[in-house]
């Protein structure tokens, strides 16, 4: 067999529409927040006696923390001023489902433990999870892909904005429960990680317990290539774009492999750093950068790079070294770095880069690289950019990675070790008992492929329909309109097609209210419209409208003859002298206000009719 | 570790402790970890394994299992540097006493403990030693629902000794549940004390990032250093923000939430100091002034004193024996300071045996007074005295310290009615 081109497992997260794990509040999201408690967090030795990597890069930031409440979804337990409630048994029951469909073993007790996250999203200083089972397995096009853990834990709290000092999150999220299913390292191609995460998302929608729309569902990827490192891109939200993140990574990593063979093909050995204050050099520089910087305060440093020159930006683009360089020293706060790769430009032209070299003791081909900022920050900032040159001698670093909306990522800290959990000492360890797996085993939910078969041989539709309206969780829906209505033909085409095209127009189908969908199914049998009007219905209830809101705004219930007849009667009274003294002729202008009252009711050739008869019976 | 005993027995015999690295093989699967400490409340039958990931799981052990030693522990023993002292800086001696402040999850065995040394304390927060130079002693290592009145005499003696020895402040950092009751002790036992002695405590143990130990402790040195204030105090948050503290006299606080880091207010005053973020100090009145005079704890305390909630139907027959027994007795009564006219009896006995009986009012908030209507009339005619607002565990620590450092009754009650330290007050305004 020849050897992977690509290593992938994922980690989905998944949201519980459950009450909050350790609390009773409500699990929603809130458009408003109030208050702003101050806090800040210490990173704390573990049990190890170590204090975590992760949790001290982010701690020497030195960032306040800010946090908002919410009108019904936090409480004290969010704020950290009351210990953990004992854990949901909601959440805690759907998520023994869920591993018992994957065919997990769970264990035997329950413990809570503290995993130490200190960027501020848990007020605690650590996110509670809970190991509930191992060594499950899925099949996807035929292939089994195991299933390493499956946990139960709290959602973080949601930045809502950062200016580098200070961060403010609400609190909102904070505590909603979440599955985190783990893939082993079973996929070979993007293509592969995409169909898998499709199928872990159906699975968990069959335990009818999750929460739908966007942000509900994160994937995080662990990614690595042959000669490369596992790198672990967190919190994907959109899966279309899952493949392009895989991509683009393995792309990164080819391109750190080839540095790595070009710099020790030179025989380029790692740099000492040694920040120089070269502020003087560049003290009647035009660029925006450091003339910002100096008048704040700022200075120029500079550290050299033997032997890195045209690897930080080379090979026609495709050697970026510099930009893993820059985003290292970003976590120390400053705006960027400039390395010689990339000058002269960004305003520094080509005296300044000369009379560096020389500042410098640095022959023509030698490299280097600058920061302007405060000397701290700019020498802090160096230090990482020269150790990030330095690991590319060595091997692609393992890191934790976010997501860009264009599908490449952005470093965002070491990965974090075992290091970082320890029990929770507040949740009781909790038993799973023979009683509980055998009751949870009795409920199981129908899987996916059942569901299907189901509606296909009760409701007659066919098994391309079932399968779209089971992937998008629509099932229950359905068979609620199918048996309301009795019209499954027409209720799987609107779910099916009608709900795609409403999509594809923009609108968010899922905030439909299944109750007013049922009623415009109800109205329907009714024969209060056609069916034709179905889309514009939709598209009208998807804005916000109930069924028979939707159907007064578009003006389109069908009405009989007499009522028309009334209403123009009412139109020809109220302009007696006119219509008499015009006769017949009144019809061309009086069609105006008709068709304003009864538009999309009865077709115009009707309303002709009807209000040439009405002005004959008054002109006689 | 505190495994069953059967559990302890399988385990000591193929020689597994915690921390050794094991195989589990239970119920046809097979897992791999460190082994654990038990949980007070795991299974009888549970073993408790760290996996390589991090999380623990408890794994049933039942008759067929099989565990092995995969790896033993080795342990590495923590470094203590010595500081030095830094010239220009006041010295401020650390006396440990336990509590939340002082807590951390002992890995080793699962639970939280208040068994942080002095010295880990102050070195979890090396910023103070930027302040002041800080001595640490542990004088003992208890929760503070475990306090009782010969821990209060400790802890003063060893305050007058250490001031005596020299030092410019002393903090005492003392577990949350009763910090009130040793605040109050302190301030009557030590009295015109020279120096600040300040409480300090956290709501949140010391092993978690959010803990409030760090920077109370960081307030509480603050205020050692420019509160310019001699008198017992305790430093807690003011609001549940890391940005703001407040000092309170140690005879007017008390804890007023179960969880809340500002749990302690001051009742029926301001409190005496608040504190911002920076350090900035604002005094709502003058504090006594920092002298070098010498410091004198008057311990003796009268261990027969008892405090009694009033509550509808309490029937005097109930109380009697314990009544009668107690030289001193503080009743928190209702409203104004009232019991039902069922117990005045009760209270009348107990003074014309020669005991103290001390009106205060569960409302906290507010003064007692016995004139207004019959039935607290009746309590006066019976013996009863009233302390104006003082809070009746303030009431209860001082009457047991009023009556042991009195040759009479009647010179312990005019010692009640006499401000010792701040601990009652005849003028309350509309914003306290």
């Amino acid at each position: 067999m020849s050897e992977r081109k690509l290593v992938c497992g994922i980690e989905i997260h998944q949201q519980l529409d459950t009450k909050k794990l350790f609390c009773s509040c409500e699990s929603g999201l809130r458009d408003e927040g109030y208050g702003a408690y101050y806090r800040r967090l210490r990173p704390t030795n573990s049990e190890m006696g170590e204090v975590d990597r992760a949790a001290l890069a982010q701690f020497q930031r030195e960032i306040d923390y800010r946090y908002q409440c919410c009108e019904g979804c936090t409480c004290l337990v969010e704020l950290d001023e009351e210990p953990p409630h004992p854990v949901n048994e909601d959440a805690m029951n759907t998520v023994l489902t869920f591993s018992k469909m994957l065919g997990a073993s769970i264990v035997d007790e329950v413990q809570f433990m503290r995993k130490i996250v200190v960027d501020g999203s848990n007020t605690s200083g650590f996110q509670r999870t809970s190991l509930i089972a191992t060594d499950g397995s899925l099949e996807v096009n035929g292939k089994n892909i195991g299933i390493l853990s499956v946990c139960l834990e709290e959602d973080a709290a949601r930045k809502i904005e950062s200016d580098g000092n200070e961060t403010m999150y609400r609190l909102d999220r904070l505590g909603i429960p979440l599955i985190e299913v783990a893939t082993a390292p079973d996929m070979e191609t993007p293509e592969e990680v995409m169909e898998v995460a499709l199928r872990l998302g159906t699975l968990l929608r069959a335990t009818k317990k999750v929460k739908r729309g966007i942000g509900t569902i994160r994937e995080d990827l662990n990614i690595s290539i042959p000669g490369g490192s596992r790198v672990e891109i967190k919190g994907v939200q959109e899966l279309r774009m899952l493949p392009d993140f895989i991509r683009n990574e393995m792309d990164r990593q080819r391109m750190l492999l080839d540095i790595k063979d070009i710099l020790n093909g030179r025989g380029t050995r790692p740099a000492e750093f040694e920040p120089i204050d070269v502020t003087e050099v560049f003290s009647e520089c035009g660029s925006k950068v450091i003339r910002g910087a100096l008048e704040n305060k700022g200075k120029v440093i500079a550290a050299r790079l033997p032997g890195f020159a045209g690897v930080m930006n080379g090979g026609g683009g495709n050697l970026r070294l510099g930009s893993e360089m820059a985003q290292y020293a970003r976590t120390k706060g400053v705006k960027g770095i400039f390395h010689s790769d990339e000058l002269p430009n960004y305003g520094i032209g080509n005296e300044f880069v000369d009379s560096l070299r020389s500042y410098l003791c640095l022959s023509e081909h030698e490299a280097f690289v600058i920061c302007a900022d405060r000397e701290k920050k700019a020498t802090d900032a160096l230090r990482v950019a020269v150790e990030r040159a330095n690991i590319a001698l060595e091997c692609v670093p393992e890191e934790t990675r976010d997501p860009l909306p264009d599908g490449t990522t952005k470093y965002s800290r070491p990965l974090p070790g075992a290091a970082r959990m320890y029990p929770e000492t507040d949740v009781p360890p909790m038993i799973i008992t023979a009683d509980r797996i055998r009751t949870i085993e009795e409920n199981m939910p129908e899987f996916p492929e059942e569901i299907e078969k189901r509606l296909v041989s009760r409701y007659s539709i066919n098994t391309q329909q079932a399968g779209q309206i089971v992937r998008q969780s629509r099932d229950e829906l359905f068979v609620k309109i199918s048996e309301a209505s009795g019209m499954p033909a027409i209720a799987a085409a609107v779910l099916t097609n009608t709900y795609t095209e409403l999509e594809h127009e923009g609108l968010n189908m899922g905030s439909v209210d299944d109750g007013h969908v049922l009623r415009m199914f109800d109205l329907l049998k009714a024969g209060r419209f056609s069916k034709e009007a179905l889309p514009s219905l939709l598209r009208e209830m998807a804005k916000g409208s109930d069924a028979d809101g939707a159907i007064r705004a578009l003006g389109i219930e069908a009405v009989d003859s007499d009522e028309a007849s009334r209403v123009i009667a009412a139109i020809v009274k109220e302009r007696e002298d006119f219509v008499k003294s015009k006769g017949q002729d009144a019809i061309g202008p009086l069609m105006g206000p008709v068709m304003g009252a009864l538009r999309g009711k009865i077709d115009g050739k009707q309303a002709n009719e009807i209000l040439a008869r009405e002005i004959k019976k008054l002109t006689g | 570790m505190s495994y069953s005993v059967s559990l302890s027995k399988l385990l000591g015999s193929i020689g597994a402790k915690e921390g050794s690295k094991l195989s589990v093989e239970s119920g046809g699967r097979t897992y791999k970890g460190t082994l654990m400490p038990h949980h007070d409340f795991s299974g009888d039958d549970i073993v408790i394994l760290k996996m390589s990931s991090g999380y623990n799981i408890g794994i049933r052990v039942c008759d067929d299992s099989v565990i092995k030693v995969l790896e033993q522990p080795v342990r590495t023993d923590k470094k203590e540097t010595a500081v030095e002292a830094k010239e220009g800086l006041p010295g401020i001696t650390l006396i440990s006493t336990g509590g939340t402040i002082a807590s951390y999850v002992d890995y080793r065995t699962g639970a939280v403990h208040p068994a942080l040394s002095a010295s880990e304390l102050v070195n979890a927060v090396p910023e103070i030693r930027e302040m002041a130079n800080i001595s640490a002693k542990m004088l003992f290592s208890i929760f503070s629902e475990n306090m009782n009145v010969e821990h209060w005499q400790k802890i003063a003696k060893a305050v007058e000794q250490e001031i005596n020895g020299g030092a410019d402040a002393v903090i005492i950092p003392h577990g949350t549940d009763t910090m009130g009751y040793t605040a109050a002790a302190l301030s009557f036992m030590l009295g015109d004390v020279p120096k600040p002695v300040v409480l300090v405590g956290a709501q949140r143990s010391s092993d978690r990032p959010s803990s409030d130990a760090s920077s109370n402790l960081t307030a509480a040195v603050r205020f050692c250093v420019k509160g310019n204030a001699a008198g017992v105090f305790v430093v807690m948050h003011d609001t549940p923000g890391d940005d703001s503290f407040a000092v309170h006299l140690g005879t007017r606080v008390r804890k007023m939430h179960t969880s809340r880091r500002d749990a302690f207010r001051s009742i029926n005053a301001p409190p005496f100091a608040r504190m911002d973020k920076e350090g900035n100090i604002k005094t709502a009145a003058a504090g006594r002034q920092i002298t070098s005079d010498s410091a004198v704890a008057r311990t003796d305390m009268e261990r027969s004193t008892i405090l009694l909630q009033y509550y509808p139907g309490m029937d005097p027959c109930l109380f009697e024996d314990m009544v009668m027994r107690s030289k001193g007795i503080v009743i928190s009564g209702s409203g104004l300071g009232h019991v039902s006219e069922d117990m005045v009896p009760l209270i009348r006995k107990a003074c014309d045996n020669g005991s103290v009986v001390v009106a205060t009012s569960q409302c906290l908030g507010g003064r007692t007074n016995l004139n207004i209507y019959n039935t607290g009339r009746d309590m006066l005619s019976a013996g009863a005295v009233t302390v104006l607002d003082m809070l009746p565990e303030t009431a209860y620590v001082k009457l047991m310290w009023a009556l042991a450092n009195s040759a009479s009754a009647d010179e312990a009650k005019k010692m009640m009615a006499t401000p010792v330290a701040g601990e009652m007050s005849d003028r309350r305004t509309h914003d306290v």
